[in-house]
């Protein structure tokens, strides 16, 4: 280093030495108060008399530091400030307005200390305080992004909720010579949109059809999705006797959309003639439905057939199949096969050993599913659930 | 079903045979505001301390916005608070806001209350006509302002200590260091119906025997609100304290301790 910068940094040390005491108190980057316990300011440093326009006279021994304060202020001093200088000795991070001798505001962050005297009882507060204006608008900036975040979310949820109506049906049709019911459960608290649904309708006389299906992922896109496929389906079966002709009708519909998402579904045709039903199932990459019959025994129904939205021309296969008097169908989504507590699968055999109950009707056997696989969760599913039970009556 | 003494996070101390006295904390703190002051009773008194629900250590999944929009719902609590524990021929001691919760549970359930101590009692803050409250509508508007600042920092940083963790005691520590915390939209909706509540007409009705301890200078409940809650309350005397702010319970325990022992301890009357 050369002799000529070696003698200016010389100099600027001298020059901060000469700083003393009173100096750095007076001219400190931040306002300094000592006040008594009550809160009457006793020393003030002239930072702080720049800061708000008082005169020393004006403020020592003659205000306390809670009248220099905004009357919202005042009661958050009042009411959680000098609390927890008292019961912990410091604050930190305290915003207030300080209220100038000019009656304008300045916003201001505060930090102090409680200091005791041997005894423990409180000597003085020493208080250090910030002009924080830039910081406060920027904070008023993220209070309102925070409200306007709210706002939206609040609607999201509402608009979730709608759609989520319109995805389900409120409840299945009432079928002459058949008994049907569903029961579905969102998962979560209801505030997403999930992509399980099912549908009951009618496409003929004595000529039914039922859905269930489920859409990868969760959220507005799957919604799309969802609402695609429920629709696609009720269109092609119209269109289509085969419930396997359908399915490849929504392959093609999902192939062709701008989405990856797909899909897995199972489509159920039912048919009434000569006081019997008689029943076509294709499963595409779902579970395959159960049927119970009268005296307990239990059966899948349907061939296993591949996902939906994933390859051109997938393996689908209808079976035929009657449904005689006392037979119940089971149709759901892996919802509940899949729910989980902790690392334990609620799985087929429980869902079987539940299926092979007797029920009086299907509304009781689809809330006895949805009960058991809920309080399997300790009530908080992590998928979306749907069952649907179709039953003969006797 | 929440049982009453962990939703209120009751704690209870003295001796369990003598009169009860329940202590009732204000807007901003929990129940740690009488750590002074409660201790010097326990010789006598059945001593009763618990959290409203929404602050401290309550429990804040029993807060629920309508039955807390008013102060009713809060002296719902304290009377459920009583007959829960049992306790009859109550000492009540309500501090800031909760001196008129207990005015009005005093009312609803008059014979539970042998006597009632309301610390910095204030009927209504705001301004009306010829009562001077201390404080208008903008004022209010300005503190709730004040909150929302002080509060930018809860959710991520302080909530998961703030909300309380039984399984995790030696948490104890920090929670004493944020005891004048608490979700900040709850604590929005304590200090709108704190600031914005008129109980002056239920006043007259409460003829339990009544101490207003009034500290001298107090910027949130002024010597004249104080004057006005001694003269509307047909059975009520009133100490001013040489004590200056809100809180003489922290700012001057003894003082404030002392004017409560003469009141419920002595049979002199406390001085108008």
């Amino acid at each position: 280093m050369t002799s000529r910068a070696n003698e200016a940094l010389e100099a600027f040390y001298e020059a901060l030495r000469d700083d003393d005491a009173d100096q750095l108190y007076d001219r400190a980057p931040c306002g300094y108060l000592s006040t008594a316990p009550d809160g009457m300011i006793i020393k003030v440093n002239q930072t702080f008399l720049d800061l708000t326009g008082y005169q020393r006279a004006q403020l020592v021994g003659r205000v306390r530091f809670v009248q220099l304060l905004s009357a919202g202020g005042r009661i958050y001093y009042e009411t959680h400030y000098a609390p927890m200088l008292g019961m912990q000795g410091h604050a930190h991070e305290i915003a207030f307005d300080l209220v100038r001798a000019d009656k304008s505001r300045l916003p201001v962050l505060v930090n102090a200390v409680l200091e005791r005297d041997a005894q423990g009882s409180p000597l003085v507060i020493r208080t250090a305080v910030f002009d924080a204006r830039l910081r406060r608008e920027y904070e008023r900036e993220l209070l309102r992004a925070k409200q306007r975040a709210e706002e939206s979310e609040t609607r999201a949820k509402a608009l979730a909720q709608t759609l989520q109506q319109t995805l389900i049906p409120p409840a299945p049709p009432v079928i002459p010579h058949l008994d049907v019911a569903a029961a579905y459960r969102p998962t979560g608290d209801g505030s997403e949109v999930g992509g399980d649904f099912y549908d009951v309708f009618q496409i003929g006389t004595n000529d039914w059809v039922v859905a269930v299906g489920d859409v990868c992922g969760k959220g507005v896109e799957a919604a799309v999705v969802t609402a695609l496929a429920r629709y696609t389906l009720r269109a092609a079966i119209v269109e289509h006797a085969e419930p396997s002709t359908a399915l490849a009708t929504l392959n093609e519909v999902l192939l062709h959309h701008h989405t990856n998402r797909f899909c897995t579904a199972v489509l159920l045709r039912l048919r009434y003639a000569e006081g019997k039903w008689a029943g076509t199932v294709s499963c595409a990459g779902h579970p395959r439905p159960l049927l119970r019959q009268p005296d307990g025994t239990l059966h899948t129904v349907g061939k296993p057939g591949a996902l939906l939205g994933v390859v051109d021309s997938p393996h689908l296969h209808d079976v035929q199949f009657r449904l005689l008097p006392g037979d119940m169908l089971v149709l759901y989504t892996d919802g509940i096969t899949e729910a989980r507590s902790g690392k334990v699968f609620y799985g087929d055999e429980k869902l079987a050993a539940l299926v092979a109950r007797s029920f009086d009707s299907a509304a009781a056997l689809t809330s006895a599913v949805l009960s058991e696989v809920l309080e399997f969760q300790s009530g908080r599913p992590h998928d979306d659930i749907v069952v649907v039970a179709v039953r003969v009556p006797v | 079903m929440v049982s009453i003494g962990s939703r209120h996070n009751i704690h209870q101390s003295g001796r369990p045979d003598g009169q009860p006295m329940l202590f009732a904390h204000g807007f901003g703190c929990d129940q740690h505001m009488w750590r002074y002051v409660a201790p010097r009773f326990e010789d006598e008194f059945r001593v009763v301390l618990f959290d409203h629900v929404g602050a401290g250590q309550s429990d804040l999944s029993a807060y629920d916005p309508q039955r807390y929009s008013s102060l009713s719902g809060y002296a719902e609590d304290i009377v459920a608070v009583c007959t829960e524990l049992e306790l009859r021929d109550v000492i009540f001691v309500g501090h800031s806001v909760s001196a008129m919760m207990g005015v009005l549970a005093a009312a609803a359930a008059p014979d539970l209350f042998a006597k009632l101590v309301l610390i910095g009692p204030s009927p209504c803050y705001l301004d009306d006509a010829d009562y001077v409250g201390g404080f208008s509508v903008e004022d209010i508007n300005d503190m709730l302002e004040s909150l929302e600042s002080n509060y930018l920092g809860w959710s991520s940083v302080m909530a998961p200590v703030i909300m309380g963790r039984p399984d995790r005691p030696e948490l104890g520590n920090e929670l004493t260091e944020s005891f004048c915390r608490t979700d900040p939209s709850i604590a929005r909706r304590f200090a709108r119906v704190t600031f914005l509540s008129d109980n002056r007409d239920d006043l007259h009705a409460v003829a339990t025997p009544t101490l207003v301890l009034q500290c001298a200078n107090d910027v949130i409940a002024p010597v004249s609100v104080g004057e006005f809650v001694r003269d509307r309350m047909p059975n009520a005397s009133m100490v001013l304290l040489d004590a200056t702010g809100h809180c003489p319970n922290l700012s001057a325990p003894e003082e404030t301790a002392a004017a409560i022992e003469h009141f419920v301890r002595g049979s002199a009357p406390a001085s108008r």
